[in-house]
């Protein structure tokens, strides 16, 4: 089970309203390699991986939802005194017909989260190295978002998170390799 | 949602030290789920759960429970469910 702890991972603080920007953020919350897809797909994953990578899978899992939490505190703050004629300009304003100024998971482009995002393959290969290119493609997108971004007080919290992404990589690829080592013990000639 | 009050400085300075420990030791915990002999990192770990808690336990007695399901004591009346929440501050 999880407990919730009343805390951020890191700090969120915007400079000011701007719509624009969350919905740029919105990409990370409910698009393909968005946080909401990690948390998912590595906690599936976790139940038929070998017991030496459980303990990862299970804890990057539970960081990203951390990171989902960080991502829903940047649209909050950047959207709650939003007008509605604001958010139109910012292009939410389909957003806002449909949920208001609730947030919800989509891509920056409106299409609706799906698993189709992840996958669970049950072949430990092939699932640790769908992980590490989805890290690599989160990076990427925090980096797009950081090139878009002039708000110096979010692009601090967003550079940690693209950090995240790359320590989480590593880790993979660590895991790989013990997959590979372990699989390698167990043939005999 | 109506507007939450302002909160001292002391809330956001105590949160930060608890979120720099507890940031080093979810690296050191990821660490060490792949590199479970090392000795010293592990050392470090408990050395900085030991420092963790002692921050909480400062912050929950001026500004309330950190954790729900009785991971943190509560004030009366309950406390837990009171705001600020993370996104609020």
């Amino acid at each position: 089970m999880w407990y919730y702890e009343k805390k951020l991972q890191y700090p969120v603080r915007v400079r000011e309203c701007n719509p624009t920007l969350a919905k740029y953020l919105i990409e990370q919350y409910g698009g393909a390699d968005g946080e909401l897809s990690a948390a998912l797909r590595y906690l599936n994953q976790r139940y038929s991986i070998p017991d030496k990578v459980v303990g990862l899978l299970n804890d990057i899992g539970t960081e990203e939802f951390a990171h989902l939490e960080m991502i829903a505190t940047m649209i909050y703050k950047l959207t709650k005194d939003a007008t509605p004629e604001q958010l139109k300009e910012a292009g939410l304003g389909d957003h806002y017909v449909a949920h208001d100024h609730a947030l919800f998971y989509h891509d920056a482009a409106g299409n609706p989260w799906t698993a189709t995002y992840i996958q669970g393959k049950g072949d430990p290969i092939a699932d640790i190295y769908e992980d590490i290119a989805a890290e690599e493609k989160a990076r990427a997108t925090y980096q797009w978002i950081i090139n878009m971004s002039d708000d110096p007080e979010l692009n601090d919290s967003l550079k940690f998170l693209r950090e995240r992404e790359i320590v989480h990589s590593q880790r993979f690829r660590e895991a790989a390799q013990m997959l590979i080592d372990e699989k390698d013990k167990k043939r005999f000639f | 949602m109506e507007k939450p009050k302002p909160m001292p400085e002391a809330y956001y300075s105590l949160l930060e030290k608890i979120q720099a420990v507890d940031f080093v030791l979810l690296e050191l915990n990821l660490y060490l789920d792949t590199h479970p002999n090392d000795a010293d990192a592990i050392e470090q770990y408990n050395e900085s759960s030991y420092e963790s808690r002692a921050l909480k336990k400062e912050f929950e007695e001026k500004f309330g429970p950190l954790m729900n399901y009785g991971a943190s004591y509560s004030d009366y009346p309950f406390d837990w469910a009171t705001p600020p929440w993370p996104w609020q501050v």
